[in-house]
């Protein structure tokens, strides 16, 4: 593989982190603070994906269409806080993973009375529709885009945990959440906003995924167990776990998908490297969170509570 | 953390007369079906209830670390594609020694669950539910890779296993088969849970910390319930793939470990019999949404069958919201 090659593989597999980090930045709050598995995150994404697709297919505007991603996303997680995980909150995991469980069921099914089933596909908006010459080797604008964009939302969110004080709030949550209602903040308010702020960005990580993937019923599900993998591997309610853990997981998915294959041809005999390339490489992140956990049962960078 | 549901000293039993009542209503009913498929002349009736039993020995052997251990298993379909693969590629080979699948599937899933119950046991609660997660994904993508078997289509199977005189090809055979197996595990579960095994084993799951403080090491106790029940789901999978005579990928997907425990809160994880009630109502429901003719009004009968995931998803949550001992336990609940 030529070293160009082998850099544009590098920027997908960071393109696949960025996109990761977006859906587990929310997703690991929820279970940090709230100490409450949410399987829907996968099927906000796609919620997110859906409206985004439908919105620039009838305007044209990408701007508006991420207006609407955003919004539905958020409502959609904010009702489902509302009607469903506020009553699950205080009970036994189990309720919550058979609770999100029928709700993905609920959705994928309401998606595909809505849009149909056959997978929806629109394209990249016309401003990022070029390439961009990086060191000579031309590279999608959209996916710079998209890369760009998830490192913003990173630093933004840096900036509101550690800087504001609806982030210290959120802080002080996660690490004695009884103690900060007795001081007078409505936690439950607190919650639902984080609820809904991960929302948000399970929404905005579907609309920047759309014009790069089929949006299809049940696109939500092989994500959320990516992100899973990430959020565990990291370290459960850790924003810089899922910065970092996001990342690991999305070059080396990427990275192993490209080079396993050929390394394997190199080291085995050829038809034994081809049946077993590809599955390797789809085992390999599955391999890295399993001796992660193994090791460090409490993920790669745990929240350190005082 | 709350205090979780399903011990069964806590569970609310009306008497236990009404509980051996209930219980040999379940088993003679699923003894009865053949029964009623030949009178009625639905032969269908055999192949679903055969397959309801298959899930019901399987939710059986995840309920004994998920309800009586409190370990949250979400990777227990791995344990069916085991028992599955193991008669599909020995019968790929030429093998259909029964004897052979039998002990090649357990084998593999007594080394498969301890060398996984091992690693997946240093952890617990989320962790614990993603990392077992994580194996059933790994053999996921390891049998969508073993393209000689068939890889992502699945690998079907010429014959079903033999058992000496026993002729599995006879429907009726293969659905007393897993009959016995249902009710022999569901004895020897009955036994077990109620041995001093079983008591190590729920004290472990209701104050861990004190189980320590008394002397007992509760990681081989864990070990040894999770051995056991991988062993059932092996055990099941090997029944799933006599009965469509086909061994899948499918198998091992992740939504099959939730319908599992989809299945187990559904029926009540404080009995031994909720998750083969759990079982046989998730996939009626399944059965019944996506094939009855209600003679709704409006087209909805057309949007029912075509979109019945919809209502078993609502059921799911209400279920979950509602019912905090399962159907099993709501019914034998004593009413005030």
């Amino acid at each position: 593989m030529s070293s160009a090659l082998f850099f544009a593989q590098l920027l997908n597999g960071f393109q696949l982190g960025v996109l990761l980090f977006l859906l587990s930045a929310g997703l690991t709050l929820v279970l940090g603070i709230m100490n409450c598995i949410n399987l829907t995150h996968g099927s906000l994404y796609m919620l997110g994906a859906y409206v985004a697709a439908a919105v620039y297919g009838q305007s044209g505007s990408f701007v508006l269409a991420g207006l609407a991603a955003l919004l539905a996303s958020s409502a959609a997680g904010l009702a489902i806080e509302r009607i469903v995980l506020r009553r699950l909150y205080s009970r036994d995991h189990l309720y919550q993973v058979l609770g999100t469980f029928g709700l993905i069921l609920f959705i994928n099914e309401a998606v595909r009375i809505v849009w149909g089933s056959s997978p929806l596909f629109i394209g990249v908006p016309d401003a990022l529709a070029g390439t961009i010459s990086l060191f000579g080797l031309p590279y999608p604008a959209y996916r710079f885009a998209i890369i760009a964009c998830g490192l913003a939302v990173a630093v933004g969110l840096y900036l509101v945990i550690h800087r504001t004080r609806i982030g210290m709030l959120i802080r002080a949550g996660a690490s004695d959440a009884e103690m900060v209602s007795s001081l007078g903040v409505d936690i439950a308010l607190v919650n639902a906003a984080v609820f809904g702020a991960g929302a948000a960005l399970a929404g905005l990580a579907g609309l920047m995924a759309a014009p790069i993937l089929s949006v299809q019923p049940g696109m939500g599900e092989p994500i959320l167990i990516l992100t899973l993998v990430v959020i565990v591997t990291g370290g459960i309610g850790s924003i810089r776990g899922a910065f970092y853990g996001a990342l690991i997981v999305g070059m080396v998915d990427t990275l192993g998908r490209a080079l396993l294959p050929g390394l394997m041809r190199e080291l085995v005999e050829r038809s034994l490297a081809q049946a077993a390339g590809p599955a390797l490489a789809s085992m390999l992140i599955y391999l890295l969170m399993a001796a992660v956990l193994a090791v460090r049962p409490q993920g790669l960078f745990p929240v350190k509570h005082a | 953390m709350p205090i979780v549901q399903g011990d069964a000293s806590a569970a609310p039993v009306r008497t236990p007369a009404a509980r051996l009542v209930a219980a040999c209503l379940v088993v003679g009913l699923l003894a009865l079906v053949p029964v009623y498929a030949s009178l009625g002349a639905q032969p269908s009736y055999l192949t679903l209830f055969s397959r309801i039993m298959i899930y019901g020995l399987a939710a059986l052997g995840l309920n004994l670390v998920l309800g009586w251990g409190a370990m949250v298993s979400f990777g227990h379909s791995l344990y069916i594609g085991i028992g599955a693969y193991a008669v599909g590629m020995l019968s790929a080979h030429g093998i259909d020694n029964g004897f052979a699948h039998l002990g090649v599937g357990l084998a593999a899933g007594l080394a498969a669950s301890l060398l996984i119950g091992l690693i997946c046991l240093r952890t617990g609660g989320i962790a614990f539910i993603m990392i077992t997660l994580a194996f059933a994904q790994m053999a996921y993508f390891l049998a969508v890779g073993l393209k000689n078997y068939g890889g992502d289509d699945g690998l079907p199977i010429a014959g079903r296993s033999t058992f000496g005189p026993l002729d599995l090809d006879n429907n009726l055979v293969l659905y007393y088969l897993i009959f016995a197996v249902l009710i022999a595990t569901l004895y020897a579960f009955h036994r077990l849970v109620h041995s001093r095994f079983g008591m190590v084993l729920r004290g472990s799951k209701s104050n861990p910390r004190r189980m320590a403080a008394l002397g007992f090491a509760t990681l081989p106790y864990q070990l040894a319930a999770y051995v056991v029940s991988a062993l059932v789901c092996v055990l099941a999978g090997m029944l799933l793939a006599n009965l469509t005579s086909f061994a899948s990928p499918a198998y091992m997907q992740w939504s099959v470990s939730g319908e599992l425990i989809a299945m187990i809160v559904l029926g009540g994880l404080g009995s031994l019999l909720g998750p083969v009630v759990g079982a046989a109502v998730w996939l009626l429901l399944e059965e019944v949404l996506s094939s009855a003719r209600l003679g709704l009004p409006w087209g909805l009968d057309d949007m029912l069958h075509d979109h019945w995931m919809l209502l078993l998803g609502a059921i799911v949550v209400l279920v979950t919201l509602g019912l905090k001992q399962g159907l099993y336990g709501w019914l034998l609940e004593p009413r005030k």
